[in-house]
């Protein structure tokens, strides 16, 4: 075993030591010696060995063996020793350790040594990793220390007396008298650790209101009084003190009056008096401005502090600056003018160069958008938006569009707006932003043909940015025509052809740079230009034939088949493919509804299960079954997986509607209830789409709790109204839900359309004959329905 | 540092630590701090204490280091025995 070498020797050799091998050699061959040195009696190099263990402790290397040696060290008579061992329990020993319950008595027989300093460094021990029950033993020798002593331990005493208050709550009322006489000391040691014991001692501060006067005598003497070199900080005389009296101040005055009213003065002494070209008289002002904003100050006050956190922003100093902006922060939704003051330094912040101020910048500058000054905030916001760093980027967007959501002086602007967002950030918007670009555009109806122009504009210039290309998509597909015709009052006109938009969508199709979702937003817009702007069914079917993925290959198939059959565009296809209307803005719905389904109760609607088919009006509505539901002109079903889809679904189920009765908007629509029996309920519902053609929609709701099969329906009308209606079929009617009559809930219920071109003259009477199976026993019924009002 | 504390005069309590290290061992260097880290040790013992600065005045936070080196240097308390500076 090699001698063991000396510790400024071994720091030398582990510096030195070129690889982590060559260094844990090193370390492993001292921490043998060490060991072996410790097993040996008392040597005079003990302190010497454990300061090397100390060393390789700090570098990370186990040293939990040394514990005991501290121990046993801290008890010896020298000081050398007892000084070592003290750091060694400080740096080994924590509450955890059972070795710290045996070092108490020590420190209880060092706490009453003669020696001062011994007993500095057994208050410095139990201060630093003293437990409770340490603490609680040896409270009554601190408060002893704290009243008969010399100042040095005095001040030793009372921040061992805070750390002990910190670690057991309740025994902070013991140290309270004598906490109070300390403040009459004239050391600034023993009063600043008077003053942190006062405060964080959480159970007497509230009854130390009569101390204010006290301190702020003090802080006058401090910061009135002679140039003082001991305590001098760069022209600040104590600052440490200074501002802890000043936080004291905050807590006494925070939630009482009077106190608030004796510092007044004080504050405002101290907030123009100090001088502020260095950090150190920042800080102190700094202090006195938290103080002032959390007391009950008077107002003059307050705008003083608000002031000088102004002066803050300007300052040279990025750190000084950054504590202005979170302290302003705060006191946003408070002093919301005086802050609005300072709007125009701060919105210059958001240009710094450290992301954490551009961050704090940022907040405010959001917290600081109101209706006056929106148009110029957000020409900040948005150049900001094109510079700011990535991980701002989604915030800046979510609350750019808040702001513009509550204060747009007009639709225009705002659309602009987010039309700009979605061209500089387009990637790091939220998810909800399509949809609710979408509901704006469509509820604008005179800007239209404007928005579609720009959008296809944007269209062509970049087609990376998700967001932007759904909506561009959307929009071509809704308003195409409009883009057609090539002028429009709000930009400069350009003609467009109809070959470029089908290109443009081809190219959306195309690109890998399109997601899914986008994909499928390209090809229903394709869809729904079949009917808009042209005919070209043979571009079309070069279009689909493009593309990937399950789902779209899905629609495509759909949608090639609808083409096909139904070559021209005929009323259905048309129908079908009607402009959307006007979306209502529904919060917080999934699965694509708030995209566009108007959830009108009155409508039949179905969640997504699977009945039979209809009978289709042409073979369109078989193939519709396969898109998971049922889905025809008669029938709207808004149960769909992926947005893009529900936006398709929703198009023909809206358009479906239309066929129903949603055209034309919101007119209730008359209902007659023709036949009630054995838990059948037939209802009828009828509306004139146009002077030759009415619908009518027969519903049939089942509320018994079993099935009913074998059901049939048919109806006749007079001979003088051509109709036009699909021959009845049989079905299963399930059982309806348990005593819920309520149509939109009926687990199932059956829809027959029946297209009436008629006549207005002619009354219109309707014969209704139906059978059906409950329970076993058939019925059979015939009714008449002889006068159809509102017609 | 905690939510409430002031970061400014936090970063004037680390100044004034440097400062001490300074005036102790002349013009420190950070080899000065490795090979005699247990002395650092002892200096921010004197000046910091449960987390709060104990003393502000940077004369008698030397003043006791010197006193308690002496006293280390001696061994043994035989020789002294202290009134307590003021």
């Amino acid at each position: 075993m090699s001698p063991s070498i000396p510790l400024q020797e071994m720091i030398r050799a582990i510096r030195s030591a070129r690889t982590q091998c060559e260094e844990r050699g090193v370390i492993q061959r001292e921490c043998a010696a060490i060991r072996a040195q410790f097993r040996q009696s008392d040597n005079g190099s003990r302190s010497h060995n454990l300061a090397k263990l100390l060393y390789v402790h700090m570098l990370g290397y186990p040293a939990h063996f040394g514990q005991m040696e501290c121990v046993r060290m801290i008890a010896s008579s020298r000081y050398s020793e007892k000084r070592v061992g003290y750091l060694g329990a400080m740096m080994l020993l924590d509450e955890k350790q059972d070795a710290s319950l045996l070092i108490t008595n020590s420190i209880k027989n060092d706490l009453s040594h003669s020696n001062q300093y011994v007993q500095s460094l057994a208050l410095c021990t139990l201060a630093c990793m003293g437990s409770a029950e340490m603490c609680r033993d040896l409270a009554p020798e601190i408060d002893r220390l704290l009243r008969a002593s010399n100042s040095y331990i005095k001040k030793k005493a009372a921040l061992c007396a805070v750390h002990i208050v910190r670690k057991v709550q309740d025994l902070g009322e013991l140290f309270a008298p004598a906490a109070r006489s300390l403040l009459a000391e004239k050391n600034h040691g023993v009063l600043h650790g008077a003053v942190i014991l006062i405060t964080d001692g959480v159970c007497f501060v509230l009854c130390m209101f009569q101390t204010v006067p006290e301190l702020v005598q003090i802080m006058r003497s401090l910061t009135v009084s002679g140039y003082s070199p001991e305590h001098d900080v760069a022209g600040v005389s104590d600052p440490f003190l200074q501002v802890r009296i000043l936080r004291l101040l905050r807590i006494l005055g925070r939630h009482c009056e009077t106190a608030s009213d004796a510092m007044n003065d004080l504050l405002a002494q101290v907030a123009t008096n100090t001088d502020s070209t260095k950090t150190v008289g920042n800080a102190v002002l700094y202090e006195t401005v938290l103080t002032v904003l959390d007391i009950k100050s008077e107002s003059g006050l307050r705008v003083l502090a608000v002031n000088i956190l102004g002066r803050f922003l300007l300052n040279n100093d990025r750190n000084i600056r950054y504590i202005a902006m979170t302290s302003l922060q705060k006191i946003v939704n408070t002093d919301h003018n005086a802050v609005q003051r300072h709007r125009g330094t701060i919105v210059d912040c958001l240009k710094d160069h450290d992301a954490s101020v551009k961050r704090r910048a940022l907040e405010l500058s959001l917290a600081l958008v109101s209706a006056s000054n929106i148009r110029s905030m957000m020409k900040e916001l948005l150049l900001f938006l094109s510079s700011c760093p990535p991980e701002l980027r989604s915030h800046t967007a979510s609350g750019i569009f808040t702001a513009a959501e509550r204060y747009a002086p007009s639709q225009r602007w705002h659309i602009d707006t987010m039309l700009h967002v979605l061209t500089t950030a387009g990637g790091d918007v939220r998810d909800e932003t399509v949809p609710n670009l979408i509901q704006l555009i469509t509820n604008t109806s005179e800007l239209h043909c404007y928005t579609v122009h720009k959008l296809y504009r944007a269209l062509l210039t970049d087609i990376s940015q998700q967001p932007l290309v759904q909506v561009a998509c959307w929009c071509i597909g809704e308003y195409g025509d409009l883009l057609l015709r090539g002028e429009c009052q709000e930009t400069e006109p350009v003609q467009v052809s109809e070959d470029d938009v089908l290109d443009a969508l081809e190219t959306v199709l195309q690109s890998h740079m399109s997601s899914p979702a986008t994909r499928a937003f390209a090809l229903t817009a394709t869809m729904k230009l079949s009917t808009r702007i042209t005919d070209n069914v043979e571009l079309m079917f070069k279009i689909f034939k493009t593309g990937s993925g399950i789902q779209l290959r899905k629609f495509m198939i759909f949608f090639l088949l609808f083409l096909k059959n139904v070559l021209s565009p005929s009323v259905l296809r048309a129908a079908v493919l009607e402009r959307m209307p006007v979306i209502e803005k529904n919060s917080g719905q999934s699965n694509g509804e708030s995209a566009g389904a108007k959830t009108e109760p009155k409508i039949m609607v179905k969640p997504g299960e699977t009945s039979p088919p209809q009978q289709p009006v042409n073979q369109v509505c078989d193939l519709l079954d396969l898109l998971g539901g049922s889905e025809g002109p008669a029938q709207p079903n808004p149960a769909q997986s992926t947005t893009a889809a529900g936006l398709t679904m929703n198009t023909s189920s809206a358009a479906g509607g239309d066929l129903l009765d949603l055209l034309g908007g919101f007119q209730p629509t008359p209902t007659l209830s023709v036949y009630e029996k054995n838990g059948v309920n037939l209802t009828l519902q009828y509306e004139r789409q146009s002077d030759a053609v009415l619908t009518v929609t027969l519903t049939a709701c089942n509320s018994t709790d079993s099935d009913i099969s074998s059901f049939s329906l048919q109806a006749a009308v007079p001979k003088v109204c051509p109709q036009r209606r699909p021959s009845p079929h049989h079905r299963s009617v399930e059982s309806g839900r348990r005593g819920d009559l309520d149509l939109s809930q009926s687990s199932s219920a059956s829809l027959f359309t029946a297209f009436h071109p008629c006549p207005i003259q002619v009354h219109l009477k309707m014969r209704i004959r139906i059978s059906y199976t409950v329970q076993g026993s058939a019925f059979q019924d015939m009714v008449q329905v002889d006068s159809f009002q509102g017609l | 540092m905690e939510l409430q504390d002031n970061e400014l005069i936090t970063l004037e309590i680390i100044h004034r630590y440097v400062e001490l290290l300074d005036k102790y061992f002349g013009s420190v260097c950070e080899l000065d701090v490795i090979f005699n880290f247990e002395k650092t040790f002892y200096i921010l013992d004197e000046f910091l204490l449960a987390g709060e600065a104990q003393e502000t005045s940077k004369k008698s936070v030397l003043k006791a280091m010197e006193e308690a080196d002496l006293l280390q240097e001696n061994g043994g308390f035989q020789s002294r025995l202290f009134a307590a500076p003021t």
